[in-house]
C-alpha cells in the first residue's frame, strides 16, 4: 500500500467550489421553475409546437389532489413528489418541485433569482478558472484526453465496469477512458449547454447578435435545452457520487481534500 | 408515487430518505443563510454586477431581435392586472381615452401633458418582439407607439434626471391602494425600441395589455413595462418613492435590473 499524490491543490478547491455552486444553481433552478412549471420548444411558448413537458395538480372528483407529469404527452401520476407533494407542514401543496428540493425552500420567485443569478458567477468564473487552469498545466492534454490504446479499451472498459471490476495498481494512478470521455463531455459539453442556454434566455444577451437564440431552436427551445443539460448534470452527479462510494469512499474523499489516495500495488484477491 | 410504492421498495425508499435528507439540510442552511443581511446583500450584489457585465457586453444602442408577422401567433397574453379596478379608470375609458392625458414631469425643463392623439401625431416605431415573463414564458406580438425619446426631447430632461418613473393607474391591492409603478436608467430611455406603446398586433392596445398606453423595454423582463401609465416622473434617485426599491416588483424582492 502506498499513497500517491493525485489531485493538486488548485483542482481540489475548484472541485468543492463548484459542488456548493452546483447544488445551488440546480435548487434554486428547481423554484423557478416552479413559477412555470412547463417546457416548450420554439421561439415562444405560444407557438405550433407540442409540451415537452409539464407538471400539473388536479383534483379528482373526491376532491383529492393529484399531481401529474406529463412528457411528450404521456402523463404519469407523480403524487407525492412532482405537482402535488407535502410542505414543511405536512400539507400537500401544488408545486411542481417539493419544499425540500428547493431554494429556498417556501415558495419565492424573487429569492430563487437572487441564489441562482449571485451563484451564477461563482459557477462560471470557477469554471473558467479550471478550464485555463487544466489547459495551461496540460492537465487536459496529460490526464483527461483519452489515448489511442484508450480509445482501444473502451469495450473492454464497458465490460470491467458493468462487472464493477475497477482499476487497481497502477492503472488506478490515471482514469479509465470512460472516465475520461465522461469527464470531458461534461466539462466541454454539457456546462458549457447549460451556461449557454441560460444566456440564452436572457432578454438582454438576446440583444447581443439578434437571432443567436434561433440556431439552439429559439428562446423556450433554450429554456428546454437548459433544464434537459441540468438534468444530464444530476445524472451525471448521481453516477459519480456512486463509484465514488462503490469504489472506496473514505480513499475517494480523502484524494480529493488532502490530494493522497491510497492504492494497493497489486490485486490483492485474484 | 403512493404510500405503499415507497414501502414495498427498501432500496428506493432508503435512497429517497437519504437524498431528501442531504437536500433537506441543504435547503435548511440555504435558508438560514438568506435570513442574515450580509448574504441578503451579497445575492443583491450579483444583480450589479450582472447590469454593469451585461451593458459593458451588449452595448447601449444594441437591438432586441425583432421577427416576422408569421411569429404572430394570436392574442397577446393579459398578464398580472387585466383591467385596473378604479372607477376613476373605468371613466378615463368609457369614453375611449379621449381625456385621458400624460403627465410628463419631474427633472426636466419644460414639463408637459400629452393626449393619445397627440401621442399618434408624433413619429411612431413598429416592432415584432418577444414580451420574456420573468416566470418563463414567452409570448412574440407586433408593438405601435412613440419613442420614449421624441418625449424626453420635448420636455428636455435636466442633467440631474437619472431615471424615468412610470406611474400606474392599476391598483395592485384589492383595497384600492399600491398602484404599480416603474422605473428605467436613462440607458433605456433613449434606447430605439423603447416605445410607448398604443397599438398591439395592428389594433388599438386593448385594455388587458394596458391601454392607453404600455411602455415596451425590449431588453428587459415583463414586469418592467409598465402598463396603464398615466404619469411619467423624471428623477435623480428612486430611493424616496414607495418602497424606494424602483418599483412594485422591486418592493417585494424582484431584481431592479431586469435584463436577465
Amino acid at each position: 500500500m502506498a499513497l500517491y499524490y493525485r489531485h493538486r491543490l488548485p483542482v481540489r478547491i475548484m472541485h468543492w467550489i463548484n459542488v456548493v455552486a452546483f447544488v445551488v444553481m440546480l435548487m434554486s433552478g428547481l423554484m423557478i421553475f416552479n413559477a412555470h412549471p412547463t417546457l416548450n420548444w420554439g421561439k415562444q411558448s405560444y407557438g405550433d409546437a407540442p409540451e415537452v413537458l409539464s407538471v400539473e395538480a388536479y383534483r379528482d372528483r373526491e376532491g383529492g389532489l393529484h399531481g401529474s407529469t406529463t412528457i411528450f404527452g404521456r402523463s404519469f401520476d407523480t403524487t407525492g413528489l412532482f405537482g402535488v407533494a407535502p410542505n414543511a407542514q405536512g400539507i400537500a401543496a401544488t408545486y411542481a418541485f417539493p419544499h425540500w428540493l428547493t431554494i429556498p425552500s417556501n415558495y419565492s420567485l424573487a429569492v430563487a433569482r437572487r441564489w441562482h443569478f449571485f451563484f451564477m458567477w461563482v459557477f462560471i468564473v470557477n469554471g473558467l478558472a479550471y478550464v485555463a487552469w487544466s489547459i495551461a498545466t496540460r492537465h487536459v492534454s496529460r490526464d483527461l484526453a483519452p489515448t489511442r490504446t484508450d480509445l482501444g479499451s473502451i469495450w473492454q472498459s464497458i465490460k470491467d465496469h458493468a462487472r464493477f471490476r475497477h482499476p487497481r495498481g497502477e492503472a488506478a494512478k490515471r482514469y479509465n477512458v470512460l472516465q475520461k470521455l465522461t469527464y470531458l463531455s461534461v466539462i466541454f459539453v454539457w456546462l458549457p449547454l447549460v451556461i449557454l442556454m441560460g444566456f440564452a434566455m436572457s432578454p438582454s444577451l438576446n440583444a447581443l447578435l439578434p437571432g443567436w437564440v434561433d440556431l439552439f431552436g429559439g428562446r423556450q427551445s433554450a429554456r428546454t435545452l437548459h433544464f434537459a443539460a441540468a438534468l444530464v448534470l444530476v445524472a451525471f452527479t448521481a453516477l459519480h457520487v456512486f463509484l465514488v462510494i462503490t469504489t472506496g469512499l473514505w480513499n475517494n474523499m480523502r484524494s480529493m481534500l488532502s490530494g493522497r489516495y491510497r492504492f494497493r500495488a497489486e490485486p490483492l484477491d485474484e | 408515487m403512493s404510500e405503499r410504492s415507497i414501502g414495498s421498495n427498501g432500496r428506493r425508499g432508503f435512497l429517497r430518505v437519504v437524498v431528501a435528507g442531504v437536500s433537506a439540510a441543504v435547503v435548511a442552511g440555504c435558508d438560514k443563510l438568506a435570513a442574515t443581511s450580509w448574504f441578503a446583500g451579497a445575492l443583491r450584489g450579483g444583480e450589479t454586477l450582472t447590469r454593469a457585465t451585461q451593458r459593458l457586453v451588449v452595448g447601449d444602442q444594441a437591438l432586441a431581435q425583432e421577427f416576422t408577422e408569421a411569429d404572430i401567433t394570436g392574442p397577446f397574453r393579459s398578464n398580472g392586472t387585466s383591467h385596473p379596478r378604479s372607477a376613476a379608470y373605468d371613466a378615463l375609458a368609457a369614453n375611449g381615452f379621449a381625456d385621458w392625458r400624460l403627465q410628463v414631469d419631474g427633472r426636466v425643463a419644460r414639463p408637459a401633458h400629452f393626449s393619445l392623439d397627440e401621442l399618434r401625431m408624433m413619429p411612431s416605431r413598429t416592432q415584432i418582439t418577444r414580451h420574456d415573463c420573468v416566470e418563463g414564458w414567452s409570448a412574440i406580438a407586433k408593438w405601435t407607439g412613440v419613442p420614449l425619446h421624441e418625449i424626453l426631447a420635448r420636455v428636455q430632461p435636466e442633467p440631474s434626471a437619472r431615471y424615468v418613473v412610470f406611474h400606474c393607474a392599476d391598483p395592485m391591492q384589492p383595497n384600492g391602494t399600491q398602484p404599480y409603478y416603474e422605473s428605467i436608467d436613462m440607458i433605456d430611455a433613449h434606447h430605439p425600441q423603447t416605445i410607448l406603446a398604443y397599438e398591439l398586433n395592428d389594433a388599438a392596445l386593448p385594455i388587458g395589455n394596458g391601454a392607453p398606453i404600455r411602455v415596451r423595454i425590449e431588453r428587459q423582463l415583463g414586469y418592467k413595462m409598465a402598463k396603464y401609465i398615466m404619469r411619467i416622473e423624471l428623477v435623480d434617485s428612486y430611493s424616496g418613492i414607495r418602497g424606494g426599491n424602483g418599483g412594485y416588483w422591486e418592493d417585494r424582492g424582484y431584481a431592479w435590473y431586469a435584463g436577465i
